[in-house]
């Protein structure tokens, strides 16, 4: 982290989904609610949590693919809005997690990637565009002669390739990466997670990235952000949350994760959570992650509790700290 | 002799573009109560050997030869009848998606009686009785409401334990578990292999724990099989496999995963090339083409599986060339390779004449 400078500010963002419950009624579910974080050059936030938590939300909101229903986006010093969209647009792109159905059948690579500068217009001429498309391609480890082929012919890892080659072509500075793993083999997983590594150093990106793989997100990311039910509830260095978890549901997730060792594996205990995750359309009252909480207090039901500081950049979102 | 014996299992699918070898050659013993875990990338023929075994393979799939013997009845090639009594019965399964591996038109209660009907040949009563008894085995509270609930009205780790239910309740002498906990959270994961243990102290069965996942594998499992494009690479104890792989691709695939506990940030180190296409098989070791360290041998020839320790055989041409630098092969009267003591403690065990 050479430069210290805030690339990203995300303020009190909130993403809610009207949901028809019933004949002229609906319900909002609050798939985001409440997120500030920040994001400086150059670094790597990861945010993780279980599935419906609202973690691919959060990326989705922050690149304004969804409106936000509240809260402010602020990129590069400047909040997002219709004037500074189209410049966002270029300067922050996304990985999508599922590398089959983010890549269009019926364009050839070279068009994929070729996309993003043709819509902002950033080469003249067919002769650049087609460097620069071979450029982009050989930069993921692809031959430029497979420009011509289609989605297809490729494996998982060289979709996802693919997909991080067209995120690049509009010379971004932040990339939400959403899952860029999760649907990849064990002995591919850590060629992409090498080679996002590798160009973060080489072009100085800024990622958010999200996954709910723990060990891929604490080798990769600077910080994390753990998520429950549309919240943060804790955000710490990475080391350090692993090291010193406070938040009840950190430390569970923590031990949830099976660990490649078999004597560690024996030695371990696990915590486990009892109870399936409350459905967000029915949020608990107060703390949401009180129905699985074995510290929960009366408290706890009654209001939600903020995020406050216990160590220096480490904050935590409980009670009974 | 061990509860179930896999010798030189062939399973292959004739696609019209040729035939897929999805499992070339696969041995394995399973003993009574042990948890054996099978490993290995998507296409590495793991699924395909779990449904091999209980022959619910869908066409264009066919078992093209070995044998698997159950209790020394010998499956593959035997009569219809035979198996459909011991499917479900003797051996079971959980499928990795609870999501559609439960049929949504009936109640859980109606798909939990069928197998404990048409296997016990308990009367309906009873075998709601049995239901109900097995859903409290497996952690669900309410288990009279939950018998006449449809599957949509479960979450996620709810259908997968009335799977484990279904599974179970015939007391099976092995529980076959493909990917059980992948389309999971990790902390429902967490309770699901919780019970899954718990499950398996308190009822003694054995269970083939089929799943991509190490970390899953080192917390279940006593003895492991890495699998690649359709054959074994390497079996043998937990131990052996985490603490001294010795297949290059077992080696690979170790050196890949990202350590939580390493607080120092090291560059990963990646199996380079892509996955194996099943309808271009290499002549020679499959791995041959994304291993570092392959040789002339490699690309023309497959290695035999050797054993290399106590309980730990592998197949890999690198151990025959560590051995002959030791000068630690065994070989038969007619030479050919028995043994590779790499770990120096095949000695002792093959003074009694023949290694454990």
């Amino acid at each position: 982290m050479s430069e210290n400078k805030t690339l990203v500010e995300v303020k009190n963002l909130k993403q809610y989904f009207p949901i028809t419950t019933g004949f002229m009624k609906t319900t909002m579910l609050k798939a985001v609610d409440d997120v500030s974080f920040s994001i400086k050059k150059g670094e790597t936030l990861g945010l993780v949590g279980e599935s419906g938590c609202g973690k691919t939300t959060v990326g989705r909101t922050l690149l304004h693919l969804y409106k936000p229903t509240a809260g402010e986006v602020i990129f590069d010093g400047k909040p997002v809005c219709r004037e500074t969209m189209k410049e966002y647009r270029r300067r922050a792109q996304m990985v999508f997690q599922d590398p089959y159905s983010s890549l269009n059948p019926r364009l050839t690579v070279g068009d994929i990637v070729a996309e993003p500068i043709d819509v902002h217009k950033l080469c003249k001429g067919r002769k650049e565009r087609d460097e620069r498309v071979r450029e982009l391609l050989s930069t993921v480890g692809i031959s430029s002669e497979q420009a011509t082929r289609y989605a297809h012919e490729f494996s998982g890892g060289q979709r996802q390739r693919i997909g991080i080659a067209r995120a690049l072509a509009s010379n971004p500075e932040f990339i939400v990466c959403d899952e860029p793993v999760s649907a990849l083999d064990v002995s591919i997983q850590a060629q992409v997670v090498n080679m996002l590594e590798d160009l973060q150093n080489k072009l100085g990106l800024s990622y958010l990235f999200i996954a709910h793989d723990l060990s891929v997100v604490k080798h990769i990311s600077n910080r994390i952000a753990v998520m429950y039910l549309g919240h943060i509830v804790e955000m710490a260095d990475a080391n350090e949350l692993h090291r010193h978890p406070v938040h009840p549901y950190t430390i569970s997730l923590l031990s949830a994760v099976p660990i490649p060792d078999p004597n560690r594996a024996r030695e371990s205990q696990r915590i486990v959570l009892e109870g399936d995750v409350p459905s967000p359309m029915r949020m608990p009252s107060g703390c949401s992650f009180r129905t699985r909480c074995s510290r929960a207090t009366a408290k706890c039901a009654e209001c939600r509790p903020e995020l406050r500081e216990v160590a220096p950049g480490h904050v935590a979102a409980c009670h009974n700290l | 002799m061990a509860m179930l014996e896999v010798r030189d299992l062939r399973t292959s699918f004739f696609t019209p573009s040729g035939e897929v070898k999805a499992v070339n050659g696969i041995s394995f013993d399973l003993e009574e109560g042990k948890v054996l875990g099978i490993v290995g990338e998507s296409g590495s023929g793991k699924s395909v050997t779990a449904y091999s075994i209980l022959q619910i393979l869908t066409h264009p799939g066919r078992i093209v030869g070995g044998s698997i013997k159950f209790r020394g009845e010998e499956l593959v090639g035997c009569a219809p009848e035979t198996i459909r009594k011991i499917r479900g019965n003797k051996i079971s399964i959980i499928f990795q998606d609870p999501m559609t591996s439960l049929n949504p038109v009936y109640t859980i209660g109606n798909q939990l009686m069928e197998a404990i009907i048409l296997h016990t040949g308990r009367n309906k009563e009873q075998a709601r009785a049995r239901a109900a008894e097995m859903l409290t085995l497996v952690g669900i509270n309410e288990p009279e409401k939950r018998l006449t609930q449809y599957p949509y009205e479960l979450s996620g780790g709810m259908r997968q334990r009335v799977m484990i239910a279904m599974a179970l309740a015939c007391e099976p002498d092995i529980l076959i578990a493909d990917e059980p906990t992948t389309a999971l959270d990790v902390t429902i994961q967490a309770q699901i292999l919780e019970l899954m243990q718990d499950l398996q102290k308190k009822l003694g069965m054995a269970i083939i724990m089929i799943t991509h996942d190490l970390g899953v594998i080192a917390s279940m499992c006593d003895e492991v099989i890495v699998m690649y494009a359709g054959s074994v690479c390497e079996r043998g104890t937990a131990d052996a496999i985490f603490y001294r792989p010795k297949h290059e691709y077992t080696k690979g695939l170790l050196r890949s995963i990202p350590n939580i506990d390493n607080d120092e940030h090291e560059r990963l180190i990646p199996i380079s090339g892509t996955p194996i296409d099943l309808l271009n098989m290499p002549k020679g070791c499959a791995f041959a083409p994304r291993c570092e360290r392959a040789m002339k041998v490699c690309l023309t020839q497959k290695a035999k599986e050797v054993r290399v320790g106590c309980d730990h055989l592998s197949a890999c041409w690198m151990n025959v060339m560590e051995g002959q630098k030791q000068g630690k092969i065994i070989t038969d009267e007619n030479g050919e390779i028995k043994a590779i003591d790499l770990e120096g403690t095949l000695d002792r065990a093959w003074e009694g004449g023949e290694a454990r």
